[in-house]
């Protein structure tokens, strides 16, 4: 009776699509997007600033400095006999990448509702966009950090890079999906419930201080042997420990830690993906 | 020619009220009813949607049950009160949001205008912005660059391409905006009332590309308006939705016909007296040569425009006026002399006899003004149709609008010349 079935459609809307429908293909047409959109948030992030792209230095700058003061000296909390300066800003470096891939991930429907209100493209090329343009910024601050390490080479501190510094691009780009996955869970929830968007800003502090960030992992393990899990199964904690092993020389982890990081990033990564790909069909609705 | 776009028992519900509060428990209830494979409780009562009415549940189906083809090269129209659904079917085929129920099939890429200069950044320049808004209309790189010079072309604003866009008048942003979208090479373009803002001049460019879009090349042209003068112009089929259905689906001129019949084709129109004006207008009505209130008027026949109006205070020079028109197209403007009246209510007569309207529907306008302020415009007053009287000779000269508005004749005179050479 209906002849038409019988034709071919390019695209079909329906109520539900499928689950693992990753729209890989959209995604490749629209790469062009996702260059111009790194290029905006690159180039309106210094518009009518004086100092421009030094914010990208500023901010973890000043933040060692205090935490050298508070943490280190203040607290004398002991940082695997490596120079403090030097040991908080790679954990700084490392964890600032992270966090914000997930603050902004986690802001894309509410913060591009009126974009995403009036134009269709395939929606994951936004926190896709993010995770590259903060690539930019992590550039900057790890020039910055080869160049302290170099000083402080330079001047015979116990500094030793080593060969796991190889596993830097896989560590790079586990802090990527990391940050992206539990981004786009947290997106994809602030839609509906409002709340999580006030968790989000805290939550990322209280998760920094179960992270090896200003506290390397052998002191946990020392003083609070019962509950050191809490730290070590923190799927960051690996990541910024082996980073702290393969460019200065001392950190705790093994193989085994390393491999069931990656296997939550994974997991986490594919979940995010999912759930994000179920709410950009009608979030438009209830933002 | 084939369809390209096929809308199958397409409806979209929408939630009412406050979405936030409430919501996780209402959920969770969603939520329990699915898994034990119960209909959704909150799609249970599926009303009509119409917004003056108080409905009994939360949910309300801004469309239900749509049906239609649209074949390639087709530029249709969408008409319908505010309301109506015009813009969720449009969002539903942008793919902006999902349907509730039903599906839609489409050939080819489609691109949809709904807003301007959606993602336009104001830091960057109009060049920056030209590949940042294509790319988000899904161009690629290569395409941008190679329309580049034709986008700033039709925008004008040649001058000012490398200027912030946060520098440009409002005006300059739409055609900017505007170019690029039109330089799209999608089969299926979605135009939102995108024309209700730039000059005349840049609107009647717009209207002109739109049409060698769809007639020229063979686009398919989906258009969204409240201006029936730019739908009939544009399109060769309409759409008219009605409370979330598809009421009437046929070429634009019997469909928009069908929209302002169906609208409330009135005789008489009763106001609300307003005391915080001057004056207000109480009533209007439309009175057929035999001095009866009839909202059809016989072809060439003359007929009254009665204005009943209170003044609440003394004025002096007041102005009743009455304008005749059609699709949106103002026909004529009448205007009485500038009187002194005292507190009271005055009826004003407008009798038209000189002008002869062709057949179709029209609609009058009434405005009160004291001097060259305005008290009080009614844009739609009442709404009436010029009918074929049976007693009129239809055989040798045409009497619908496509004519002419007016079906008056001129003066004419056939001479020889007798001085020419032949």
């Amino acid at each position: 009776m209906n002849t038409s079935t019988e034709e071919m459609w390019d695209i079909e809307l329906t109520p539900h699509g499928s689950l693992f429908d990753l729209k890989l293909k959209d995604i490749w047409h629209y790469r062009d997007l996702l260059i111009l959109l790194v290029r905006r948030d690159f180039v309106s992030f210094y518009k009518q600033t004086i100092l421009g792209p030094l914010w990208f230095f500023i901010q973890p700058l000043f933040t060692t400095i205090i935490y050298t003061f508070i943490f280190g000296n203040l607290a004398a909390i002991k940082t695997d006999g490596l120079p403090q300066p030097l040991f908080y800003l790679a954990g700084i470096t490392a964890w600032n990448y992270f966090a914000d891939c997930l603050t902004k991930t986690s802001s894309v429907f509410t913060v591009n509702a009126g974009l995403f209100g009036k134009v269709y493209f395939p929606r994951l090329i936004v926190p896709l966009s993010i995770v590259v343009s903060n690539l930019i910024r992590f550039a900057v601050q790890m020039a910055m950090f080869f160049l302290m390490m170099g000083i402080y080479m330079a001047k015979g501190a116990n500094v030793h890079p080593n060969i796991y510094l190889l596993l830097f691009p896989f560590l790079l780009l586990l802090m990527a999906m990391l940050g992206l996955g539990l981004g786009m869970i947290i997106s994809a929830m602030t839609t509906k419930y409002r709340d999580l968007s006030f968790l989000i800003t805290f939550g990322i502090q209280l998760m920094m201080y179960l992270t090896t960030v200003i506290y390397p992992l052998s002191v946990v393990k020392e003083k609070y042997p019962h509950y050191q899990w809490v730290v070590e199964y923190n799927p960051m904690t690996p990541i910024i420990e082996v980073f702290r092993y393969g460019f200065l020389g001392e950190g705790t982890f093994t193989m085994l830690s390393l491999g069931i990081t990656s296997v939550i990033t994974v997991a986490i990564l594919l979940i995010g993906i999912v759930i994000f790909n179920r709410v950009e069909r009608t979030f438009i609705d209830t933002v | 020619m084939p369809p390209v776009i096929k809308a199958e028992n397409l409806s979209k519900a929408y939630q009412l009220g406050e979405i936030g509060t409430g919501t996780l428990s209402r959920d969770l209830e969603r939520y329990w009813a699915k898994i034990r494979g119960k209909e959704d409780p909150f799609l249970k009562i599926g009303e009509v949607n119409d917004r003056t009415k108080k409905g009994q549940s939360d949910v309300v189906w801004s469309l239900k049950d749509i049906n239609f083809d649209i074949e390639q090269g087709d530029a249709v129209g969408i008409i319908g009160k505010n309301g109506a659904g015009k813009s969720t079917l449009l969002k539903i085929l942008s793919r902006v949001t999902a349907p509730t129920t039903g599906s839609v099939k489409l050939k080819g890429r489609i691109a949809s205008l709904l807003e301007v200069g959606t993602g336009f950044h104001p830091e960057l320049s109009g060049r920056e912005n030209i590949y940042l808004n294509g790319a988000i209309l899904g161009m690629r790189k290569a395409e941008i660059k190679r329309n580049f010079d034709e986008i700033v072309d039709f925008s004008g604003v040649e001058r000012y391409i490398d200027t912030p866009v946060k520098r440009y008048s409002s005006g300059m942003y739409v055609r900017l905006a505007f170019a690029v979208a039109a330089h799209l090479e999608a089969e299926i373009l979605i135009v939102d009332e995108v024309l209700a803002v730039g000059d005349a001049e840049f609107q009647k460019k717009c209207l002109g590309k739109m049409g060698e879009v769809s007639k020229g090349e063979g686009r398919t042209v989906l258009f969204v308006s409240h201006n029936m003068a730019s739908i009939s112009q544009l399109c060769n089929k309409a759409i008219l939705l009605n409370n979330g259905k598809l009421d009437y689906f046929d070429y634009a001129a019997s469909t928009i016909n069908e929209y302002l019949k169906t609208d409330n084709s009135q005789a008489e129109a009763i106001f609300k007296a307003n005391k915080s004006l001057s004056m207000s207008v109480l009533s209007a009505s439309l009175i057929n040569k035999d001095g009866k209130k009839s909202s059809e008027i016989a072809l060439q026949s003359n007929f009254t425009i009665k204005v009943t109006y209170q003044v609440n205070t003394p004025q002096r020079d007041v102005i009743c006026a009455v304008g005749i028109m059609h699709q949106g197209t103002p026909i004529n403007t009448t205007w009485t002399e500038p009187a002194t009246l005292q507190e009271g209510i005055y009826h004003t007569y407008f009798q038209m006899d000189l002008l002869h309207l062709a057949i179709g529907t029209y609609t009058i306008g009434i405005g009160l003004s004291i001097g060259k302020s305005n008290i009080q415009y009614i844009g739609e007053a009442l709404i009436f149709t010029i009918e074929l009287d049976r007693l009129s000779d239809s055989t040798i000269v045409s009497y619908e609008a496509n004519t002419g508005l007016l079906i008056n004749q001129m003066k004419f005179e056939t001479i020889k010349d007798n001085e020419a050479n032949f």
